[in-house]
């Protein structure tokens, strides 16, 4: 079997790296069965994005700052500061 | 200053609270535990078992049609949106006036393990005037049974249907379980999803939406609201009243980022003004001190 990926999406409170895990999300690709991972009342895998970097997942994507978009600046809509980890298996 | 509609004729008690409707403002959803009787929660269930899993055959209202002319006796649907507590909860949030949009029977089977992706219902919304969804669960469902999932306070997020199925987890999401009987009520805009059912038994719920046809406008019993509406001058870092509905607008969910938390509460007090009819309502003056600055130049950027 190749190298595989898997991945965690940490969305932190702020757009620091140490600033709290708020909401998650973690794919698999070297796992079987269904997904998303079936898993009755999770609680958050790291408390920080930091925490993660410790771990040994190695961060490949963190949202940009995008100022708002003019008349809308107070709208909210989806979780603004996303960050994706990756760890690769054998 | 406080009044309800003078065609109201049932009893103050079976509408919502001020605290309640300033919960659903905030948060998005209230809970209402066994208001439905046991018969009527067991004709439902014989009814949607001798229709099917699919709810494709059932019998149903055209989009459009008044609430009050839905689902004619006999009819464990109607008997339920007849009862006088579920009138009350309609009324306080759309009006009796409301129409039918569409409803569905869902199913969560012993033993399915997978999550509903997270999703919004219909489209993205922009207005402030809101549809509501009641879900009515009639019988027990026990944590882990399949009860809706849903993330409190994320109603007033501007996102659009499975865009956020991404998004698997959230600290402070809640997943429904109560008794027979119990109905939870969402402002259009709640993310939610079925969740895996872990029980021995089949979950039915039975969910409805109606649209609202006249203003939304302070509707719910008001006996509580002089001493809870709080002052307009309320200001976290000033003074406030602890008791006043801005503590609930100013309270973060757990999974809100720190800066998106004060939009939050600007949001929940736009939303605030549209069912009490005061434009004046502010909380920590956000509103406030924008609209003065606004005023002095036509809003020039």
């Amino acid at each position: 079997m190749s190298t595989r990926q898997q991945v965690l999406f940490l969305y932190l409170a702020s757009s620091a790296l140490d600033a709290p895990v708020v909401a998650w999300s973690e794919y698999d690709g070297a796992g079987e069965g269904p997904t998303p991972p079936v898993v009755a009342h999770p609680s958050a895998p790291y408390a920080t994005g930091v925490d993660a970097l410790r771990d040994g997942w190695r961060l490949i994507q963190a949202s940009a700052l995008n100022p708002p978009t003019p008349g809308h600046e107070r709208d909210l809509s989806y979780l603004k500061h996303e960050f994706i980890f990756e760890k690769l298996v054998d | 200053m406080a009044s309800n509609n003078a065609s109201w004729a049932l009893d103050k008690s079976n509408l919502l609270t001020t605290e309640e409707m300033a919960q659903f403002v905030a948060r998005g959803f209230v809970e209402f535990e066994a208001v439905v009787p046991e018969e009527i929660n067991l004709a439902a269930i014989a009814e949607f078992e001798r229709t099917g899993v699919a709810d494709m055959v059932r019998p149903k209202p055209k989009s459009g049609a008044p609430l009050s002319d839905i689902y004619p006796d006999p009819s464990p649907i109607g008997q339920m949106l007849r009862l006088d507590r579920v009138q009350g909860i309609i009324h306080s949030l759309v009006g009796l006036d409301a129409v039918y949009d569409h409803d569905w029977v869902h199913v969560r089977e012993s033993g399915d393990i997978l999550d509903q992706y997270l999703h919004q219902d219909a489209i993205v919304d922009v207005t402030r005037s809101f549809d509501i969804q009641l879900f009515w669960f009639p019988h027990d469902v026990v944590p882990g049974g399949g009860g809706t999932g849903y993330v409190p306070g994320s109603h007033l997020r501007r996102v659009n249907q499975a865009d956020i199925a991404r998004y698997q987890n959230f600290s402070g999401q809640a997943d429904f379980s109560g008794p027979a009987g119990s109905i939870v009520v969402f402002h259009q805009g709640m993310w939610h999803r079925g969740r895996a059912n872990h029980s021995e038994t089949r979950r039915w719920m039975y969910k409805i939406r109606l649209n609202p046809q006249s203003p939304q406008v302070r509707r719910w019993n008001l006996d509580d609201y002089d001493a809870v509406k709080g002052e307009q001058s309320d200001h976290i870092f000033g003074t406030y009243d602890p008791r006043a509905v801005s503590a609930k607008f100013r309270t973060p969910e757990p999974w809100f980022e720190f800066a998106a938390s004060r939009l939050e509460t600007v949001n929940r007090a736009r939303l605030w003004r549209y069912v009490t009819g005061d434009e004046t309502y502010d909380s920590d003056w956000y509103l406030t001190r924008t609209a003065s600055r606004e005023a002095l130049d036509g809003g020039a950027r």
